[in-house]
C-alpha cells in the first residue's frame, strides 16, 4: 500500500481574511484582529476526494494529525511532538521525514510560502498534490480546488495517474514587495501528478500535453541551431527540454552554455559567460516565468544587463508553450534586468516561439 | 393559443438510455446473414461463369475479409440502441455547441436528398443525364457569390479544414506562378480563429504567427505590424472570432496585408450572423469558405457528409480545384481544372447532397429570409447574452457596452473561485438535463470559458429553458456541488479519462489493432 505525506500549513490562509499579503510571521496578529484558521478545512476536502487504500503519514497536531483523525483515520505521524506554534522550519522537517519514509506524495494545504518550505526539503524527490489553502498562490503548482488536488492524490496512488510534470514556486520578492512594487520570484520547482481533465462531450480534439509542445519547440530550436554560435539557455523546464532533445545534462535552476550541440558550461555565472561569448557570436535562449511572465530579471540574474546588449533583441530567443502564454491572461511579459537601458531596448512586442514552425507576437513591458 | 407557463423549465426527470452495447464485431456469429442472395440461374452461370476470374489477380483478396456475420434485425438494434446513446441535433436545445452552428435543418432537405433521382447518381455519368445537379450546383455556386461578393466557388473540400487546407494550396500555388514562392512562407492567424486556421496552412509547410487580441477583444492592431512583412503570404482569420466579437476595422488588416503583397483568406465556416449584413470582399478578402453543414443548414454534426464551399476573387479562379461547373450554349459542363490548378481534393464533384441541401435551404428563405436568419440569430444571442450577464457567475471577457454578434464567449472564474466548481464540471452536469454545453478550445485563453451559440432556431422558450437549467446547475454549485463534481449521473457515460489520447500505445482505432493490443491476438488480415 502507498504512503500518503500529509502536511498542513495551519496558519496559511488567515492573513488573507484581514489584508496582510500573506501569513509568515503574522499568524498572531491575524488571529488577534479575527482571522480564524481554514486550511484543515481544505485539507479535509481534499481528502475525502481519496478513494482508494493508502496509508497516511501525517505531520504532527494541527500540521494534519488532527485533521486526518478527525476523518476516523488513524495517521502514522512523523513526530510525537505536536508544536504549540508551528514554524516554517515545522513543514521542513516533516517534509524531509516523509522524504526519509518514502512517501509515494505530499498533499499539502498552505499557500506559496508552504510549496517554498516543501521544495526546500523534498525538491524533486516526491511529487506533491498542492491545496490551495494560501493568501498567495501565485504557484503554478497549486490545483484549481481542494478536490482537485484530492483527485489528483488519489489518481496517483491508485496508478491511474503514473506520470509528473514540473511546475514552478513562485513566491512575491519580499526586497520588492517592501519597495512598494508586487513582483514574483522563481523558488524552484516541484513534481506534480500530469493530469488531463475528465471531459465529456469533447468537441474538440485531444491538444498536445504541455511536455509534447516543449519537446516541439525544442526540436525547433535544435533544428535551426547553426555552427559554432554559442547558446546561452535560461533556467526553466521548456528551455530544458532543449538540453533534452540534444541528449545533454542541465541545471534547471540555472543557465548552461551550449556549442554545437555540446555543453560548454553548466551553471554558469556572469563571469561565465561573459568569458564564453568573448569575441564569438551568441543567442540567448530564454523562456517566461509561469503566472506573471517575467522573462529577464528574476531566476536568471546571470544573463546580465551586460550580456543582453552585446546580444541585441535579435539574437534573443524566446519560448512558450501557449498553455504558459494563456496563464498570463494577456498581460505583458515583464522584463526587470535592473538597468533602464536594457529594459527599454527589449520593450514593445517579441516573438515568441510556441511550436515547430510557430510563433506568436507577445507585448513585453 | 394561450401561453401555457411551465412549472418548471429544468428537466430534472431526464435520463438517457444506456445499453452495454457490444461492438459490432462482438455480435457476429459464424453463418448468420443479412441478406440471403440466391443463386444465379443456370443459364447465367453458363454464360458469365464465375465473375470473379474476370478480376485482375493482383485485385483478387487471398481470404475473403473479416467482417460481422449478423442478421438485419440484429443490425437495425444495435444502430437504434447507439443512436439513442448520442444526444443528437434533434433531441436537445442546441444552445451549447457555441461556434458549431447548429441549427434546424428541414427535414424536406434530407428527402430531397434522399431521392431516387438523387441517389441513383452516378459520377461517372454523361453529362447530358445529370443536367438536373450541374445546375443547382451552377444556381448554388452564384447564391454564394453574392453572399460573399466574390467570383467563383468550388464545392470540393469535404470539411472546414479542407477548405481551409483548399485555401493555403491556392496561396502557394497562386505565389508558385508568380516565382516567389520560397520567400513567402509566413502566415499569420489569431488565437480566437479556429485552430485549423493554423494547422491547416501548417500541413502545407508555411510557418505560423498567432496574434493575441487587445483589450477590447481585437486583433492587436500593433502586434499585427510587427507581424506583416515581405515573408507574409498570407493573413487567415475569422470576424468574428470564438469571442463572438466582431472587428470592425477588419479592412485595416487586411489592406496592410495586400501593402506588403500577402493574400487575405476570410473563414467564414459560421457565417450566420453576418448574412446578408458584411461581405468578404467589402471587408478586403481575396477568398473565403463556408460551411454548408453550418450557416447553410444541410445540417452539421456526426462527421456526415459536409461541404467547404471555398470561393475566390477572380485572379485566384484558375487556382480553385475542380472540375467547376459552367453554362455554355444552355448546357451545364463540367470543365476540368487546368494545370494551374491545385487539383482534386475530394473525388468527383464532392459531396453533391450537400450542395442539394444548401441549395433548397437557400431557395426557401429568398434574400430577405436569409437576411432575417442573421438578424434572429443575433437577436437570440442578444437575449441570451444579456440575460447570462444577469447572472451573478457569469461574465464575458473584453469590449464592454457592445454586442457580441451570433455566439459569445463566457467565463465562470467567479464560480470556480467561490465554490470549485469548473466549466467541465458544469459541461458534465448539463448532460444530465439532456443539453450540450461547450467550454472552448485549448489551451483556455479566457479563463473557466463557456461558449454558446443559439442560432435562429430557438424559440424564446428554448432560450429560457437553457437558461433555467445553467441557473440550476449554478444554484447546485453553491448548495450541492458534490452533485455536480460527481455528475454526469443520467447520462449514458460518465467521466470519460482523456489521458488515453495521449498514449498512442493505448489507441485502438480499428478492430484488428483492439484485438491485437488488448486480447493478443492476431485477425487474418485480408489482403
Amino acid at each position: 500500500m502507498k504512503t500518503l505525506g500529509f502536511i498542513i500549513n495551519p496558519v496559511a490562509g488567515m492573513g488573507g481574511r484581514v489584508g496582510f499579503r500573506g501569513t509568515d510571521g503574522m499568524a498572531e496578529k491575524a488571529a488577534s484582529l479575527g482571522a480564524v484558521p481554514t486550511a484543515h478545512q481544505k485539507a479535509a476536502r481534499a481528502l475525502a476526494e481519496i478513494k482508494c487504500p493508502y496509508q497516511i503519514l501525517a505531520a504532527p497536531g494541527a500540521m494534519g494529525e488532527d485533521c486526518a483523525r478527525s476523518l476516523g483515520m488513524h495517521p502514522v505521524v512523523t513526530d510525537t511532538n505536536r508544536p504549540l506554534k508551528t514554524t516554517q522550519a515545522h513543514t521542513i522537517a516533516a517534509a524531509e521525514k516523509m522524504l526519509d519514509a518514502k512517501a509515494a506524495l505530499i498533499l499539502f494545504a498552505g499557500g506559496d510560502g508552504t510549496a517554498r518550505d516543501i521544495y526546500k526539503a523534498v525538491q524533486d524527490k516526491i511529487p506533491v498534490a498542492p491545496v490551495p489553502a494560501g493568501v498567495k498562490m501565485h504557484s503554478p503548482v497549486f490545483a484549481k480546488t481542494p478536490e482537485k488536488a484530492g483527485e489528483l492524490a488519489w489518481h496517483f496512488l491508485s496508478g491511474k495517474i503514473k506520470l509528473t510534470c514540473t511546475r514552478e514556486v513562485l513566491d512575491i520578492d519580499e526586497d520588492l514587495c517592501r519597495k512598494g512594487r508586487i513582483m514574483t520570484r522563481l523558488y524552484g520547482y516541484l513534481e506534480v501528478p500530469r493530469k488531463r481533465a475528465c471531459l465529456q462531450n469533447r468537441k474538440a480534439g485531444s491538444p498536445l500535453t504541455e511536455q509534447a509542445v516543449q519537446n516541439l519547440i525544442a526540436l525547433y530550436i535544435t533544428d535551426k541551431m547553426q555552427k559554432d554560435m554559442i547558446y546561452i539557455l535560461g533556467p526553466g523546464t521548456t528551455t530544458r527540454a532543449v538540453s533534452r532533445a540534444l541528449g545533454l545534462d542541465s541545471t534547471l535552476m540555472g543557465v548552461d552554455i551550449i556549442c554545437n550541440k555540446k555543453i560548454l558550461c553548466m551553471d554558469a555565472a556572469e563571469n561565465d559567460i561573459l568569458k564564453a561569448i568573448h569575441s564569438r557570436p551568441f543567442k540567448i535562449i530564454i523562456t517566461p516565468t509561469g503566472g506573471q511572465g517575467c522573462l529577464l530579471g528574476r531566476g536568471n540574474l546571470q544573463i546580465s544587463p551586460e550580456i543582453i546588449q552585446k546580444a541585441g533583441k535579435k539574437n534573443l530567443i524566446v519560448i512558450a508553450t501557449p498553455e504558459k502564454l494563456a496563464g498570463l491572461q494577456g498581460n505583458p511579459m515583464i522584463i526587470d534586468t535592473g538597468d533602464r537601458q536594457t529594459d527599454h531596448m527589449l520593450s514593445g512586442y517579441m516573438k515568441i516561439i510556441t511550436g515547430y514552425n510557430e510563433t506568436r507576437i507577445y507585448p513585453v513591458m | 393559443m394561450k401561453p401555457v407557463n411551465r412549472a418548471s423549465k429544468v428537466r430534472t426527470g431526464f435520463h438517457q438510455a444506456k445499453w452495454d452495447e457490444p461492438i459490432i464485431f462482438e455480435l457476429s456469429c459464424k453463418g448468420e446473414r443479412g441478406i440471403l442472395v440466391p443463386r444465379p440461374e443456370k443459364k447465367i452461370l453458363k454464360e458469365i461463369k464465375n465473375p470473379v476470374d474476370s478480376l485482375p489477380e493482383h485485385m483478387i483478396r487471398s481470404k475473403p475479409p473479416a467482417l460481422p456475420e449478423i442478421s438485419q434485425p440484429r443490425v437495425l438494434r444495435h444502430y437504434m440502441r447507439l443512436s439513442q446513446q448520442t444526444l443528437g441535433a434533434d433531441v436537445n436545445i442546441e444552445i451549447g455547441q457555441g461556434t458549431c452552428t447548429v441549427k434546424y435543418s428541414p427535414k424536406i432537405n434530407d428527402r430531397l436528398a434522399d431521392c431516387p433521382a438523387m441517389r441513383e447518381l452516378h459520377p461517372r455519368q454523361p453529362e447530358e443525364s445529370v443536367q438536373g445537379i450541374l445546375e443547382i450546383i451552377f444556381r448554388t455556386d452564384h447564391f454564394l457569390r453574392q453572399i460573399s461578393g466574390l467570383d467563383m466557388f468550388s464545392f470540393q473540400p469535404g470539411g472546414g479544414s479542407q477548405a481551409i487546407l483548399t485555401m493555403a494550396s491556392v496561396m502557394r500555388r497562386y505565389f508558385k506562378t508568380k516565382q516567389i514562392d520560397d520567400k513567402r512562407d509566413e502566415i499569420i492567424t489569431t488565437i480566437y480563429s479556429h485552430p485549423s486556421d493554423a494547422a491547416a496552412p501548417a500541413v502545407k509547410g508555411y510557418k505560423i504567427i498567432y496574434i493575441g487580441p487587445d483589450k477590447n477583444g481585437y486583433p492587436d492592431f500593433k502586434a499585427f505590424k510587427e507581424a506583416v512583412s515581405e515573408k507574409t503570404a498570407g493573413f487567415f482569420v475569422a470576424n468574428p472570432e470564438d469571442t463572438g466579437v466582431y472587428n470592425p476595422e477588419i479592412r485595416r488588416f487586411t489592406d496592410l496585408v495586400h501593402a506588403h503583397g500577402g493574400v487575405c483568406a476570410y473563414d467564414q465556416a459560421n457565417a450566420n450572423g453576418l448574412l446578408g449584413i458584411t461581405r468578404a470582399r467589402e471587408a478586403g478578402f481575396d477568398m473565403c469558405f463556408f460551411n454548408l453543414h453550418k450557416t447553410f443548414s444541410t445540417p452539421h454534426g456526426c462527421g456526415g457528409p459536409a461541404c467547404g464551399a471555398i470561393g475566390v476573387k477572380k485572379e485566384f479562379r484558375r487556382f480553385l480545384p475542380g472540375p467547376l461547373v459552367r453554362q455554355r450554349g444552355g448546357k451545364f459542363v463540367l470543365e476540368d481544372p487546368g494545370t494551374d490548378s491545385v487539383g482534386k481534393v475530394r473525388s468527383f464533384l464532392g459531396a453533391a447532397q450537400v450542395v442539394l441541401k444548401a441549395y433548397a435551404w437557400i431557395m426557401s428563405m429568398g434574400p430577405e429570409g436569409l437576411y432575417e436568419t442573421a438578424k434572429t440569430a443575433v437577436l437570440n444571442n442578444n437575449y441570451l447574452f444579456k440575460r447570462l450577464m444577469e447572472n451573478k457567475w457569469v461574465d464575458a471577457p473584453y469590449i464592454r457596452g457592445r454586442q457580441r454578434i451570433e455566439q459569445a464567449r463566457y467565463t465562470l472564474e467567479k464560480l470556480t473561485k467561490e465554490t470549485g466548481i469548473t466549466t467541465g464540471d458544469i459541461q458534465r452536469r448539463m448532460m444530465d438535463f439532456g443539453l450540450h454545453y461547450w467550454t472552448s478550445h485549448h489551451p483556455y485563453y479566457v479563463p473557466e470559458p463557456m461558449t454558446l451559440e443559439p442560432t435562429e432556431t430557438p424559440s424564446k422558450e428554448d432560450i429560457d429553458e437553457y437558461i433555467a437549467t445553467l441557473e440550476h446547475v449554478f444554484k447546485e454549485a453553491e448548495q450541492n456541488p458534490e452533485i455536480i463534481r460527481t455528475a454526469p449521473h443520467r447520462s449514458v457515460c460518465h467521466k470519460v479519462d482523456s489521458s488515453v489520447s495521449d498514449d498512442p500505445a493505448r489507441w485502438a482505432i480499428t478492430w484488428r489493432s483492439y484485438l491485437k493490443k488488448y486480447k493478443g491476438t492476431k485477425q487474418d488480415a485480408a489482403r
